[in-house]
C-alpha cells in the first residue's frame, strides 16, 4: 500500500434550507481510487468545482468522506484516535497565503506546527532553523509576515508545514493568488522539497504549466477522476483535455496543430525545448 | 486617523524596561494603577512623577512620543474636568446662569486630571516597551490560575494574538474597500455625523463577509497544522525570570509601600 490510498472515495455537500431540510446534495468526489507511492510527485488537475480541493481535504483528515475510505500511510482518516498523526503525516499548504499565517513574526508562525505537537522548546528551535533554511527564508525569521511578498509568504507557509516532519504535503491550489514571479518560486520549492527530500508532493492546481514536472497526473471532473497518466500520456491527449474545459501548455498546444497540419511531430510535448527540438527533427 | 493613536503600540528600542519579563511589567502596572489611587498629597503626586520619569528615561522611549499618546483621550479628560468642577457642591468661587464651581470641584477636578494623566502614560509605556506576542504571553501565564474555574485562558490569549496579527491585514482591506467603493461614487467624508456613518455601512458589510471568510480560512489552516488548544502544547519562547525580573519587583513593591507611608505620615 502507498503513502496514500483511496478506496471508492465519495463526499457530499448536503446543503439546507432554514428548516433544515436537506434542498439539495452535491457530489463534489464520486468513486475516487488513487494509490501514491512514497517520494512520488502527484499533480491534481481540474477546473472550479471539480472537486479536487474537497479531495485534498479529505487527505488532510478536515473532512471526512462521506463514502469509502482513505489510508494516509496506512492510517484510516476516519479514525478520530489518528487524526492528529494523519494531518502530522500529511501537512497542508492553502491557497491564500494571508489566512494561514498565525504567527506575528516568520519564526513564530514555523514554529506552531511544533508546539502543537509537543515539541520540547530546544528541538522547536532546531526545526524552524532547518525549514526556514530549506525554504531560503532564514534571513527573514524577524521580519513580519505582512511585510512579505506573497511567494515569500507561501514559502513561509511550506516551511512550517515542513517543521512538522511530514511525509507528505499537500499544496491546495498554493499559487492561485501568486503572479507569475511568486509562483515559480513555490513550484521550485516543491519541486526541490521531492527532489532532495524525497517528500512526496500532491500538487492541485489548475495552471498546466506548472503540473509538468509531476510524475503522474490525475485529471479530475464532477468529482472523477477523468484520466490518469504521466504528463506526456495527459497532454497528448489535447481534444479530450479540452472538453474537460483544460487548456495545455502552449508548446503542447503549438505542436498538437502543427501535427494535425501535416508535420511529422509526436505527440506529447511538454515544453518549448522539446519542441524546438521536434520541430529541427523535421527539417 | 486609527494609526495616530500610540496607546498599544510597540516602540523599538533596547532598554532595561523592553527587557524585562512581560508578566513583570503587567503586575508593575497594576501595582502602579492602584497607587495613584493611594496617594492623596502632594508629595505623594511628587513621588509617583518621579518614579514614572525614571521608568521612561530608563526605556528610552521619547517623552515627546509618549505625549502624543495622551492626544485621543484630551477629550475625556476635558469631560471628566468639566463634570468635576461644576457638579461638585461645596464653597462656590464663580456663579454664572446655572453653572457654578466650588473650590473642593476645583481641587477634585485637577486630581482627576492628574490622576488620569498618570494612569495613562503609565500604562501606555507598558504597551510602548512589550511587543504584543509578549504581552499576550504574559498575560496567558498570569491568569493560569483561572483555568481552574472554567476561564479559558489560553483561548482568549490566542484570540487576542490573531485578532492582533490581522489588524494590519483588515486596515489594508479596508482602504481597498473604501477605494473601490469611491471610485464608484461613494462618499465617505462629507454631510454630518450621521451620514458619514451612514456611509459606513457598505463599507462594513463586505468587510465583515470577508473578516468571516478569512477566519474559515484560518482556521481550517490551524487545524491542518494540528492546533487542538492549549493542552499538551510547547512553547517555542517560554516565559523565564531572570535576577532583573526579581529585582523590579523588589522595587515595585517598594514604591507601593512608599506611597501608603506618604498617605498614611502626611
Amino acid at each position: 500500500m502507498g503513502i496514500i490510498k483511496t478506496e471508492k472515495l465519495g463526499y457530499e455537500y448536503i446543503r439546507r434550507d432554514d428548516e433544515g431540510n436537506v434542498s439539495g446534495i452535491t457530489r463534489a468526489v464520486d468513486d475516487v481510487n488513487i494509490d501514491v507511492e512514497p517520494g512520488e510527485f502527484i499533480a491534481i488537475l481540474g477546473h472550479n468545482g471539480s472537486g479536487k480541493s474537497t479531495l485534498a481535504k479529505q487527505i488532510n483528515a478536515i473532512l471526512t468522506p462521506s463514502e469509502g475510505e482513505i489510508y494516509v500511510d496506512g492510517m484510516n482518516s476516519a479514525d478520530p484516535d489518528k487524526l492528529w498523526d494523519v494531518r502530522q503525516c500529511a501537512g497542508m499548504v492553502f491557497q491564500n497565503p494571508d489566512n494561514q499565517i498565525i504567527g506575528q513574526l516568520v519564526e513564530e508562525d514555523v514554529g506552531f506546527g511544533p508546539e502543537n505537537l509537543g515539541v520540547p522548546t530546544p528541538e522547536i528551535w532546531e526545526r524552524v532553523t532547518e525549514s526556514l533554511r530549506m525554504m531560503q527564508m532564514l534571513e527573514y525569521s524577524k521580519h513580519s509576515p505582512n511585510k512579505l511578498s506573497g511567494g515569500q509568504k507561501q514559502r513561509v507557509s511550506i516551511a512550517g508545514v515542513l517543521a512538522m516532519h511530514p511525509k507528505c504535503i499537500i499544496f491546495d491550489e498554493p499559487t492561485a493568488m501568486l503572479d507569475p514571479h511568486g509562483r515559480k518560486e513555490v513550484i521550485r520549492s516543491a519541486r526541490a522539497l521531492n527532489d532532495v527530500e524525497k517528500i512526496t508532493i500532491i500538487l492541485i492546481t489548475h495552471y498546466m504549466e506548472e503540473t509538468i514536472y509531476a510524475d503522474r497526473i490525475f485529471v479530475m471532473d464532477k468529482g472523477r477522476i477523468a484520466m490518469e497518466g504521466t504528463p506526456k500520456e495527459v497532454f497528448s491527449q489535447v481534444e479530450k483535455l479540452q472538453e474537460l474545459r483544460l487548456g495545455v501548455p502552449q508548446a503542447t498546444l503549438v505542436a498538437h496543430r502543427l501535427k494535425a497540419a501535416g508535420l511529422p511531430i509526436p505527440d506529447g510535448i511538454l515544453n518549448r525545448q522539446e519542441l524546438r527540438e521536434a520541430l529541427k527533427a523535421c527539417l | 486617523m486609527i494609526r495616530e493613536i500610540t496607546i498599544g503600540q510597540y516602540y523599538d528600542e533596547e532598554s532595561v524596561i523592553h527587557r524585562l519579563d512581560p508578566r513583570v511589567k503587567l503586575v508593575a502596572t497594576l501595582i502602579y494603577i492602584i497607587s495613584i489611587f493611594v496617594v492623596n498629597n502632594i508629595p505623594g503626586y511628587a513621588f509617583v512623577v518621579v518614579f514614572l520619569g525614571i521608568c521612561i528615561a530608563l526605556s528610552h522611549v521619547p517623552f515627546k512620543f509618549i505625549v502624543k499618546g495622551l492626544k485621543p483621550v484630551m477629550i475625556i479628560l476635558f469631560i471628566t474636568i468639566a463634570f468635576n468642577m461644576l457638579l461638585t457642591p461645596g464653597e462656590i468661587l464663580w456663579k454664572f446662569w446655572i453653572l457654578k464651581i466650588s473650590r473642593e470641584g476645583l481641587k477634585a477636578g485637577a486630581t482627576m486630571a492628574l490622576r488620569l494623566t498618570l494612569l495613562i502614560t503609565g500604562s501606555s509605556l507598558m504597551t510602548l516597551t512589550t511587543t504584543p506576542n509578549n504581552l499576550t504571553d504574559g498575560m496567558e501565564r498570569l491568569l493560569r490560575p483561572l483555568t481552574r474555574i472554567r476561564v479559558p485562558v489560553h483561548e482568549i490569549a490566542m484570540m487576542m494574538s490573531i485578532a492582533l496579527r490581522f489588524i494590519p491585514i483588515l486596515l489594508e482591506e479596508t482602504d481597498i474597500i473604501m477605494k473601490a467603493q469611491m471610485a464608484r461614487g461613494a462618499d465617505f467624508e462629507s454631510g454630518n455625523i450621521f451620514r458619514r456613518a451612514k456611509a459606513l455601512v457598505p463599507l462594513l458589510v463586505p468587510l465583515f463577509v470577508s473578516a468571516f471568510r478569512r477566519a474559515n480560512d484560518l482556521a481550517m489552516a490551524m487545524e491542518a497544522r494540528c492546533y487542538r488548544g492549549g493542552e499538551g502544547r510547547t512553547k517555542m519562547k517560554p516565559l523565564k525570570y531572570n535576577g532583573r525580573d526579581y529585582a523590579a519587583y523588589a522595587i515595585v513593591w517598594l514604591f507601593l509601600a512608599g506611597c501608603i507611608v506618604l498617605r498614611i505620615v502626611l
